[in-house]
């Protein structure tokens, strides 16, 4: 037996044919007899005919029902996909849009602040130039005036100076020489050493 | 012990009578060519029932296979070749499913027999044919003439192609045919050496591990192939049929 197996597995065609089918169990009767399977010639008859309704009825399922239908699922489902993906750009196109018309609406809105604030500032500044421009105004009147009474009341004191020291000197003259100077002699002496 | 070529048997269920000396009858290999058509049928009817726009897994296949087989011709033909998608894909399906269920332990593998390879190979070639010359005239004979090749040698080149033209049934058929049928008899001689060493008691059964081993590892590859072996008819169907939409090249 041994034998035969490997007689069987090395040749295949026609040493097969006469050793291995004689040596095996009887056959059914429903088998065919000896000989090779697939090159015993009256089996060839019913597998074409079987071969030939099958392949047709499939050749028939297949182009009549089943690969339209697995066609058409696959064309919906990438149509769907399609679609799906053409109502997400469009939405992500209205996104953009809306976040454009927001950039621009801050944008706006801060320039308009930012002129507000210009405008405040230059206002406020203004105010307080003026004011101050006020202020020191008041204050250089108020100066002016200041050292105009300074001036004043240092005239006035030279002045009163000069009277106490004529009359001193009139006195100092008088007591040294018992002789009292006349007043414009006095003060043109008095005037000369102060002038000096 | 099992005979390695005993599942390749083709079993009459009932006779249909004979049409002259040919006996037909309703057989195992029927049997699995109608289990391949309905699991196809409910694979891409079944699953997609739901027309769900989310599909599940089983919708999830059978839009793979709709794109798998879509994308092959696509690729190799053009947006041209999509009227013969139905052609390429109930190929592709009666293979792919036919061989997977073939590779069950018990079951029988439709395309183990050459008789049905052929006749699917002989389907594609002349539908090539047909469409070539329906669709392309006499120009379809450019198929045969490659440009851009100097004259002296253009005789031998003619008959080259003419001849690999003829032959490609016979590859397209053979390949799938001794794909199936090899790796179904290795499946079984080495499953055959597991129940075989098993008579001979303890030092049997630890000697059988190692074919056991082997079965295991094959029956990965034999998925493989089942697979492949789909893929490879169905993209060299698209290839044939790509020189009747487009002799030029």
């Amino acid at each position: 037996m041994a034998e035969n197996l490997l007689i069987g597995a090395i040749s295949t065609g026609t040493l097969a044919t006469g050793t291995l089918a004689t040596g095996t169990e009887a056959t059914p009767p429903s088998e065919h007899g000896g000989g090779f399977p697939p090159f015993q010639k009256e089996t060839f008859g019913s597998q074409l005919l079987w071969l030939a309704i099958f392949f047709v009825a499939l050749y028939l399922i297949a182009s009549k029902l089943a690969l339209p239908r697995v066609g058409s699922i696959i064309a919906d489902r990438r149509k769907r996909i399609s679609s799906d993906l053409d109502e997400a750009a469009r939405i992500k196109d209205a996104a953009d849009a809306a976040i454009a018309r927001y950039e621009k609406a801050l944008a706006d809105a801060r320039a308009r602040a930012q002129a507000i604030a210009a405008k405040t500032r230059d206002e406020v500044n203004a105010e307080a130039e003026a004011r101050r421009r006020a202020v020191e105004a008041s204050l250089q009147a108020k100066l002016n005036a200041a050292e105009q009474a300074i001036a004043a009341t240092q005239t006035a004191a030279m002045a009163n100076v000069q009277g106490i020291a004529q009359e001193a000197a009139i006195a100092i003259v008088a007591r040294l020489t018992g002789k009292a100077p006349s007043q414009a002699a006095a003060a043109a002496a008095v005037k000369a050493v102060m002038e000096r | 012990m099992g005979d390695p070529i005993r599942q390749f048997q083709i079993i009459d269920y009932f006779s249909l009578g004979k049409i002259g000396p040919v006996n037909l009858a309703f057989t195992n290999s029927a049997l699995y060519m109608a289990i391949a058509v309905a699991l196809t049928a409910a694979l891409m009817l079944g699953a997609t029932a739901g027309r769900q726009l989310v599909p599940g897994r089983l919708q999830s296949i059978a839009e793979l296979a709709y794109e798998f087989v879509a994308d092959t011709i696509r690729n190799t033909i053009g947006e041209s070749g999509m009227r013969f998608f139905p052609l390429v894909f109930s190929l592709f399906m009666f293979i792919l499913i036919s061989n997977v269920v073939g590779l069950i332990p018990y079951n029988f593998t439709v395309a183990s027999h050459l008789i049905v390879t052929v006749a699917l190979a002989l389907l594609v070639f002349f539908t090539v044919l047909v469409y070539g010359f329906w669709k392309n005239g006499v120009r379809f004979l450019n198929l045969f003439v490659p440009k851009g090749i100097p004259v002296y040698i253009l005789p031998a080149i003619v008959l080259i192609e003419v001849f690999s033209f003829f032959v490609r049934p016979v590859s397209h058929s053979v390949r799938l045919f001794a794909n199936m049928l090899a790796g179904h008899i290795t499946l079984k001689v080495f499953a055959g050496f597991v129940t075989m060493l098993g008579a001979f008691g303890f030092a049997g059964w630890l000697g059988a591990i190692i074919p056991l081993l082997m079965t295991v590892a094959l029956t990965a590859l034999e998925l493989l192939v089942a697979v492949l072996q789909a893929y490879v008819f169905a993209i060299l169907t698209c290839i044939y049929l790509n020189d009747a939409v487009h002799p030029g090249h």
